[in-house]
């Protein structure tokens, strides 16, 4: 079993769907430790994503096209942190999907470039209470389950099962990156928004290829 | 707890029709430029001069946009309410603001200002841009464990008197170093009365009991370093003077600029008790206050609260402020 653009594209629908029915919880998270943007900015930015989707005159050719797609959009329409983010995460990862169809290394390839991407425009590392302690165990698991033989479906959903963890494992972390590091001590007990969203995006992956 | 009462249509094009009528109220200034959306000078940019852009989030006015004009900026860009431009909105301001001479961008230190900004000079990679960081505020400690220090209301001393450097022809190496040397010498702390409302958020950035202050906010609404229970004026403006002016290393003999910046919700009467207490306070550490700016000038939204800026002046210094500027928000 393969994954091919229908797949990116059902990703990217139930992203913005997740995006939207978890907004109110994504701006209160960030609330709680940040400025409260993080679920407006996200819904306008997956909201942009659809409306550019939709006006397409042909169907993407490929994955790539459509992350690409994704990334382009996401620059331009989220701002904060979280559109260089993101939109780094979908650009790296269109460049490492350039292909009709994905196998289960090939997700491996897509969650790994795109874990790149976030690391190398942010400069975060793992328990900095970020997106990225739920990319990485989401990247670490998909790698393992790829491995074992698993499915590109079974690969995502490892992924997603991972970033969960990850993302309720930011809670009692102090953070040192991002705007919830201007707390202190005062931003541990609060489950990071970039990592939870994460977790949303990817759990939304894992549905698109069920 | 029922929504906070806004003068607003709706919070989706709140940010777009502030900026019309910014620029319909001031179209000897200013010049407004949609999608994407960015602000100039009314006449655009001067041939030979270093051109300067800054931006940020909106929420913050008159921030970015009132200080374009003659001896300031060349260019702003607002993004979202507290949200980052994007990078699509950045770098077209920073081609508009380059007559040949290059463009200095002038970033308050957030991570979102911050890579926005990257990512823009990086799409306009035929321009010649530098950029400038300002991380005035002593709250946040300057250290592993942060973000940095955050960019707060000593960006005007910046974006002023690196105007008045490019304005009197100053090449792009000269404006920068004048800029980095007002980043090394300016620090600011701020205090909150009380939280502000986003519009799209619709409750306060955070909860604050009526009793209770909230020490070393940023401008984003976002909470400060700690909570204390609501003091007099004299008693908080020492909270706020006392890091500042110990961080800057300031002794007796020195000249700085005392600037009391409002947060959007603070009358000017209360402005007025915060500095008169602060410049107390330096002078009694025998530092002389030779220069003063008392208002609102980078604000979050409603908040109630305020903030105390001191920034070590030269000779060169005093004399790039005291230099003409023609701004909607700041002029003489």
């Amino acid at each position: 079993m393969t994954l091919d653009v229908a797949w990116a594209i059902g990703w990217v629908r139930l992203s913005a769907q997740t995006v939207t029915e978890h907004r109110q919880e994504l701006i209160e998270l960030d609330r709680q430790i940040g400025d409260g943007d993080h679920g407006e900015n996200l819904f306008r930015g997956f909201s942009a994503v659809i409306a550019k989707l939709d006006a397409l005159p042909a169907e993407p050719a490929d994955i790539g096209e459509v992350l690409k797609l994704v990334a382009t959009t996401l620059m331009s329409t989220v701002g904060g942190a979280a559109g260089p983010l993101y939109g780094t995460a979908y650009l790296r990862a269109a460049k490492a999907t350039g292909v009709a169809q994905l196998d289960s290394q090939g997700v491996v390839a897509l969650l790994e470039a795109a874990l790149e991407g976030i690391v190398a425009r942010g400069k975060a590392t793992t328990g900095e209470k970020t997106m990225v302690d739920a990319w990485t165990p989401a990247t670490e698991a998909a790698v393992a389950a790829a491995d074992g033989g698993a499915s590109p479906a079974e690969v995502l959903v490892a992924a997603a099962d991972a970033a969960r963890v990850g993302a309720e494992a930011t809670i009692p972390l102090v953070a040192t990156k991002g705007r919830a590091s201007y707390l202190g001590e005062r931003s541990a007990g609060h489950l990071d928004p970039g990592a939870r969203s994460t977790e949303l995006i990817l759990r939304a992956a894992a549905q698109a290829a069920a | 707890m029922a929504a906070v009462k806004k003068l607003i249509n709706d919070p989706q094009t709140v940010v777009a029709e502030s900026l019309e009528g910014f620029g319909a109220a001031h179209p000897d200034v200013v010049a407004i430029h949609s999608d994407p959306w960015f602000v100039t000078r009314a006449g655009g940019a001067t041939a030979g001069k270093v051109g300067l852009v800054s931006g940020g989030g909106s929420g913050h006015e008159p921030l970015h946009g009132g200080f374009v004009g003659v001896g300031m900026l060349d260019a702003a860009v607002p993004g979202a309410m507290f949200t980052s431009p994007t990078p699509d909105q950045i770098a077209p301001a920073l081609q508009a603001a380059d007559a040949g001479a290059g463009v200095l961008a002038i970033v308050k230190n957030y991570t979102g200002d911050v890579l926005n900004f990257e990512m823009a000079a990086e799409v306009a990679d035929d321009t010649s841009v530098r950029t400038v960081v300002v991380n005035d505020d002593v709250a946040v400690e300057d250290s592993l464990y942060t973000a940095g220090r955050r960019g707060v209301a000593g960006t005007v001393a910046v974006e002023k008197i690196a105007g008045a450097a490019a304005e009197r022809g100053d090449d792009l190496d000269a404006v920068v170093a004048v800029a980095e040397k007002v980043i090394a010498n300016v620090r600011s702390m701020g205090v909150a009365l009380t939280a502000c409302t986003v519009p799209h958020a619709g409750k306060p950035s955070f909860d604050l009991p009526d009793d209770e202050i909230e020490i070393g906010i940023g401008i984003h609404g976002e909470p400060g370093r700690r909570r204390i229970p609501l003091a007099g004026a004299d008693e908080i403006t020492e909270m706020l003077l006392t890091p500042v002016a110990d961080d800057l290393g300031l002794t007796g003999g020195e000249k700085v600029l005392l600037f009391v910046n409002g947060m959007g919700g603070t009358p000017a009467s209360e402005l007025y008790v915060v500095y008169r207490r602060a410049r107390a306070l330096l002078e009694e550490r025998g530092v002389e206050v030779t220069r003063s700016l008392v208002g609102n000038y980078v604000t979050s939204l409603e908040m109630q609260g305020a903030s105390v800026t001191v920034l070590r002046l030269d000779d060169e210094l005093t004399a790039l402020w005291d230099a003409p500027v023609h701004t909607t928000a700041l002029r003489w």
